[in-house]
Order: C-alpha cells, then sequence, then structure tokens
C-alpha cells in the first residue's frame, strides 16, 4: 500500500458505524420537528456536508501551502483530492440545503441567508480549481498554480463569510436562524453524530482518492519500466496530479 | 580555484519524459563548453537550467560554487542568457528595451549606448523592435546578454539569422575572444566545435562524449543527428 | 521599489503607445452604461440601482485590463527577462497592480462624468467627493485581485476564460462593500416637492462600508504578497 495512505481499514470501518449510527439517530431517535415535519430531518445531513466542505475547502488551502512550502508532490494530491472531495460535499450539500429550504421556508433559495449566498460564493470559486488545472499543461506548473490557487481559495472561505454576513444584516432584517443554535439535546446529539459521520466520510473518501491516484502512477511507472518508455501511451491531459 | 559550472546528477523531467538523466560536468572559468545533440535532446533545458529559469528535479548545479536553485539569487547578475526568443519587447525600440534591462540590472545608461554601438544598433536604436529585421532583433538580443558584463555567457544558437559581418561584429561580446566562460550550442556543430574546449554531446539525455574538441570524429556528430 | 517603477515606466509606454488597454476599457463601460439604460428601461437610476450599475460596469472593465496586463510578458519574453535579473520578484506584483490601478483610475477619470450624463443620479455632484474614495478603494481590490489571477490565468490555454472565472467570484466581496456603500451616497430622501438632497451626515452610513473595503484590500494585498513569488517559478 502506499506510504501515504495509512489506516484505511479502520477508518472505513469507523465511518461506516458512525453513519450508522447517525442515521439509526436522524431517524429514529430525533423528535420530529413541529413546523417543518420529516423534512426537517435533512437539516442532518446538509448542515454537516456545508460544514465539512468548508473545512475541505480550508484543508484544501492549508495542503497548498505545504506544497509551496516542501515542493513534495504528495502535498499536491492532498490538495487536489481534498478540493475535489470538498466541491463534491458542497454540491451535495446546496442541494440538500434548497430541499430544507423549500420545505422550511417555501423558496428553493432565499439571498436573505448569509450562510447560503456565502456558501454559493465559494462553490462557484472553487468550481474554477479543475478548469485550471486542467488548462495548464506542465505538471510541475500545474501543481504550482493550483497550490497558489488553493491558499488564495482556502483564505477567501472565511473572509468572504463575514462580508456577505455584514451586508445580509445591513439589507435584509434577520430572519432565518440556519444554525440552530439552540437546539434540543437529543437533535444537537443527533446533529453531532452525523457532523463526526460526515467528516469521517470526508478523510475516508479523501483517502481513497489518494490511494486511487497513487496507485494508478505505480502501475504506469512499471508499464513503463517493463515496455519501454515508446510503448506506453502518454498520459492524456489530465486536471489531476500525476 | 572553483569551476564556473559544476553538474552532478543532473535530472530534469518533462511530466514523465525524463529530458536529462543524471548529467555530471565541470566548467573551468574562462572556457567553452558545446553542446551537441539533435532538436529535442534537452540543449535548450539544460541552458534554462544554468540560467536558473528552470530548477533540477533531482543532483546538483552549482554556479560559481553557489548551488542552485537555492543560491540563484546571488549568480542571477553574472549570468547572460542569449536563448531563442530575444526577450525584448516589440513595441520598445531598441535602446528602450535595453535602458528597461539596464534598470533592472543596476547598469548605467551610457553601458546601453556602449552596447548598442557595440553590436551596430546605435543608429537603428530608436526603431520599434517589430519593424526590425531578424538578424538585428538578433544583434539587440547579443547586446541584451551582455549589457551587465556577465562572467558566464549561455548562447543557445548565437549566430542564427546572422550574416558573416554581423557574426564578426559580435564576436568580441559573446565570442572566444570574450574571454568568460561560455555554453553554446549550435546549429552547426562543426563550426562550433572550432572555437570551444569542451565539448558535451547529449543523447537520451545522457552525455554521449565528454572531453576535448579533438577527441570526437566528424562520424560521431553525425550519429548524434540522425 | 526602483525595479517596480522601471516595469511601471515599461508598461505605461507600451500603453501609451499602442493604446491597447484603457480606451478598451472606457470604451466598453461607456457601452455597458447605455446598455443598461435600455436593459432597465431607466432614464435616471438613484440609490443601490446606480450604485449597482456603476459597480458592475467597473468590475466587467476591470476584467478587461486584466485579461491584458501579463500578455507582453508572456509572449515577448519579459518573464525570462525579468527573472534573469537579480531583483526581488515582488516588483512586478508591485509594479503590475500599479499599472492596473492607473489604468482604472484614467477610466473613471470618463466613466464618472459619463454616468453622471446617463445614469443622471439625484444629488450626485454632492455624493462625488465621497464616491471617489470609494473609487480609489475599490480600485486597489480590483487592482490587487486582477494582477494574482491574472498572473495565474496567463500561464493557462485557455487565459481569456479562465481569468474572469477565477476573477469574479474573488471580486464579490470588494463588489458588495462598494456597491452598498456608494448606494448609501447616492440615496437621497425627499425634504421638499421635487427638492432632493443628498444623505448626509455625522454618522455617515457609508462610512463602515469603506472599512470593509479597506480591510478587504490589506487583507488581499499581504494575501497576494505572500503567494505571487511563486507565479513567476517555473
Amino acid at each position: 500500500m502506499s506510504p501515504h495512505v495509512k489506516h484505511l481499514r479502520p477508518l472505513t470501518i469507523a465511518t461506516l458505524i458512525t453513519f450508522v449510527a447517525g442515521l439509526s439517530l436522524t431517524f429514529f431517535y430525533a423528535p420530529i420537528e413541529l413546523n417543518e415535519g420529516f423534512v426537517q430531518k435533512i437539516f442532518y445531513i446538509h448542515v454537516p456536508l456545508a460544514i465539512v466542505s468548508l473545512c475541505g475547502y480550508v484543508l484544501g488551502g492549508i495542503f497548498g501551502l505545504m506544497y509551496l512550502r516542501t515542493g513534495k508532490r504528495v502535498w499536491d494530491m492532498r490538495s487536489y483530492c481534498a478540493i475535489h472531495m470538498a466541491l463534491i460535499f458542497s454540491i451535495g450539500g446546496i442541494v440538500a440545503g434548497s430541499i430544507w429550504a423549500k420545505a422550511a421556508w417555501g423558496h428553493w433559495w432565499v439571498w436573505s441567508e448569509p450562510t447560503l449566498v456565502s456558501y454559493l460564493i465559494v462553490i462557484l470559486l472553487f468550481c474554477t480549481y479543475q478548469p485550471l488545472r486542467f488548462s495548464i499543461e506542465d505538471p510541475e506548473r500545474q501543481a504550482t498554480y493550483a497550490a497558489v490557487f488553493a491558499v488564495v481559495g482556502g483564505a477567501f472561505v472565511p473572509l468572504n463569510f463575514i462580508v456577505v454576513r455584514l451586508s445580509v444584516q445591513y439589507l435584509h432584517p434577520r430572519v432565518f436562524n440556519l444554525e440552530g443554535g439552540n437546539l434540543p439535546g437529543s437533535m444537537a446529539l443527533t446533529f453531532y453524530v452525523m457532523l463526526l459521520a460526515v467528516a469521517l466520510l470526508f478523510a475516508t473518501l479523501m483517502k481513497y482518492e489518494m490511494l486511487a491516484k497513487e496507485t494508478r502512477g505505480q502501475t504506469r511507472r512499471l508499464r513503463r519500466r517493463l515496455l519501454g518508455d515508446e510503448n506506453v501511451a502518454p498520459i492524456g491531459r489530465s486536471a489531476a496530479p500525476l | 580555484m572553483t569551476a564556473a559550472i559544476e553538474l552532478d546528477g543532473l535530472v530534469r523531467n518533462f511530466g514523465e519524459r525524463t529530458v536529462l538523466s543524471g548529467l555530471s560536468l565541470s566548467v573551468p572559468a574562462g572556457t567553452s563548453l558545446a553542446v551537441l545533440g539533435r532538436n529535442g535532446a534537452g540543449k535548450s533545458t539544460l541552458l534554462r537550467i544554468l540560467a536558473t529559469l528552470l530548477r533540477p528535479h533531482a543532483g546538483r548545479v552549482a554556479i560559481f560554487g553557489r548551488d542552485l536553485p537555492a543560491d540563484g539569487w546571488a549568480v542571477r547578475g553574472r549570468i547572460g542568457l542569449l536563448s531563442h526568443e530575444p526577450l525584448l519587447y516589440r513595441e520598445l525600440s531598441g535602446r528602450e528595451n535595453l535602458t528597461y534591462h539596464a534598470r533592472l540590472h543596476g547598469v548605467g545608461a551610457d553601458r546601453v549606448e556602449e552596447v548598442l554601438a557595440a553590436v551596430g544598433m546605435a543608429r537603428r536604436g530608436d526603431d520599434p523592435v517589430r519593424s526590425c529585421s531578424r538578424g538585428m532583433v538578433q544583434r539587440l538580443a547579443v547586446a541584451r546578454a551582455v549589457l551587465h558584463r556577465p562572467e558566464l555567457l549561455l548562447l543557445d544558437e548565437p549566430k542564427s539569422n546572422l550574416d558573416p559581418a554581423a557574426s564578426d561584429l559580435i564576436e568580441p561580446l559573446i565570442g572566444r575572444s570574450s574571454g568568460v566562460t561560455r555554453v553554446l550550442t549550435s546549429h552547426d556543430p562543426e563550426a562550433a566545435l572550432a572555437e570551444v574546449d569542451l565539448v558535451l554531446a547529449i543523447a537520451q539525455g545522457r552525455a554521449a562524449y565528454l572531453g576535448p574538441p579533438s577527441g570526437i570524429d566528424s562520424e560521431t556528430i553525425r550519429g548524434l543527428y540522425r | 521599489m526602483r525595479v517596480a517603477w522601471a516595469i511601471l515606466r515599461k508598461d505605461l509606454t507600451v500603453e501609451l503607445r499602442t493604446l491597447e488597454t484603457v480606451p478598451a476599457m472606457a470604451i466598453f463601460t461607456v457601452a455597458t452604461f447605455v446598455i443598461f439604460h435600455f436593459g432597465l428601461q431607466r432614464d435616471s437610476l438613484s440609490g443601490q440601482l446606480a450604485a449597482g450599475v456603476f459597480a458592475v460596469s467597473l468590475l466587467f472593465a476591470a476584467v478587461l485590463g486584466t485579461n491584458r496586463l501579463f500578455v507582453a510578458e508572456r509572449e515577448q519574453g519579459g518573464f525570462d527577462g525579468f527573472l534573469l535579473a537579480p531583483v526581488d520578484r515582488t516588483a512586478m506584483f508591485l509594479a503590475k497592480s500599479a499599472a492596473l490601478f492607473l489604468y482604472l483610475t484614467v477610466l473613471e477619470i470618463i466613466a464618472v462624468p459619463a454616468f453622471g450624463l446617463f445614469a443622471a443620479p439625484p444629488g450626485y455632484g454632492g455624493a462625488l467627493g465621497g464616491l471617489i474614495v470609494f473609487l480609489l478603494l475599490v480600485n486597489l481590490a480590483f487592482a490587487i485581485l486582477g494582477t494574482l489571477v491574472s498572473a495565474i490565468a496567463v500561464h493557462t490555454r485557455a487565459r481569456d476564460l479562465i481569468g474572469p472565472i477565477i476573477g469574479l467570484p474573488l471580486q464579490i466581496p470588494a463588489l458588495i462593500s462598494f456597491a452598498i456603500g456608494t448606494g448609501k451616497l447616492l440615496a437621497v430622501h425627499t425634504v421638499g416637492p421635487g427638492e432632493v438632497l443628498p444623505v448626509h451626515g455625522a454618522h455617515h452610513p457609508a462610512g463602515e462600508w469603506l472599512l470593509v473595503l479597506a480591510l478587504y484590500d490589506v487583507f488581499t494585498a499581504l494575501l497576494a504578497y505572500a503567494v505571487f513569488d511563486f507565479l513567476l517559478e517555473e
């Protein structure tokens, strides 16, 4: 197994157990919310997805910084996988969140909720990560530029939240509270278990992606050694690190 | 005395492809090295690494005893690069281009006039580069490369586009008589051999020959380009 | 600083000679005002609407200027020439953002009167002082982020596309503070029949947005300063 991917099996099992526990709590333990009914339960999915994906972006930025400091390709790989996963999670988060918003507020989209709006801006920004990588041919330059992008994007996440929150407070009186600051105990427990489960899922999937990428690289190296450089088709243009 | 250039196991990849795989050599100060090899052999890559524009992927590269890329800042002002591209802005005149580079290198305006005159471009110095012929552009590029009096010249086909008269004109600047350490590539290997002390022939990323020009025969040279 | 000045002088010389960037930006902005007039079907704009139209037009013009910023360096070997010199890499960042800042400022010398002419916001003259302060700060944000994004985009194949799609989301916080702040400046309250006054007071409501914008400038400048050197290496 790759030297960079460790503890994959225990991590996978832990993710599975926590997820089953979290979903059981969601459906059988947490009370049905009085105003919103059963649909409210999607709250236990989309908020953890959103929180974890935002942390994933910031993590991608930190890994990018590590790449710039050390020049080691594995950091580029980590940064890429973190942002890739975060993007998938945040698409899930925004779709689930939109369903919840329809159920809770009667609209698929609300501009008066700063968390939602700034989340959208962050997604828009990180959607350009893959196209950026894809359009730089030289792999080394691709890694460096992607790392710079990741650092800027990672720092942009919290800053953007502050500015958007300020603006929404200014333009709209605050009506909704997405965080649900004072959840009753049973709901809070369910929420935190689900948050942990989604975070573990993020870590597991990220590690699987890294493993897959590294295995692919290893296979190519072996093929090149066995068959000779000329007989292995050159790698196509790719957004992913080698 | 430290050598002007020292390479030890230099490796440079481009993506999955290895361009240079383990070059080792030492060039004493004041001598000239010709780098031979067919297109894509890695001649220009080697020059760009020596010019601190590309970083080595493995091995040691030292210029005037300073390791690259860590100490690149220390040797940058002592290197002159004449590459395929003239590194001149088309909209600016030759004089303006040289003045700009003089400012970057902290060189005075009188030196600009000196090199302009030396390459025979003093009179045409105010024409925008885009209106200059290729030979004139090449002469300006030579002027740019030697503007800051570099101790190491990296010359990528220095005489391309130059007629014999112009070649003679720039000879004291970048030729053997300039007395500085030189690394040069050439589209005309036979002519290059006549003006160097050392020859490096690159094939498959490695040194196919390294030694004095007398030790390499024309048959081997032709084999390189086959 | 000496080196940054040399690069800036070179860039301004080229711009004066070719007139490639600033006139295009100016024409584009004025055309956008006219487009907005037809899109909105209003003879005059005020408050948030006026501020929004102005801010968006400026942002688009900034994108236009950003696209061209490093093209000559890339295509005519300017990067290599600069990297061969024993100078601090940050000089390139300073010079390029200063150039973009100047381009935007010159553009606004045309755009501000043009906006007054075409959109005719009530109380425009009174709000001009505040507007200029806002413009200087938003130019700074546009210039800093524009330089950073342009340096990233110029080495990509589809640089005209990559630049704007990365740049626009990053500029949104600056756009928000500029649009709301100037929206306050251009807001009017009717004093008597037909008589309008711009909002003024000791606690100017636009003030805090000036602060947000200034903080965003500082933050982006530090960020760009920290990462810019990496964009010049190969």
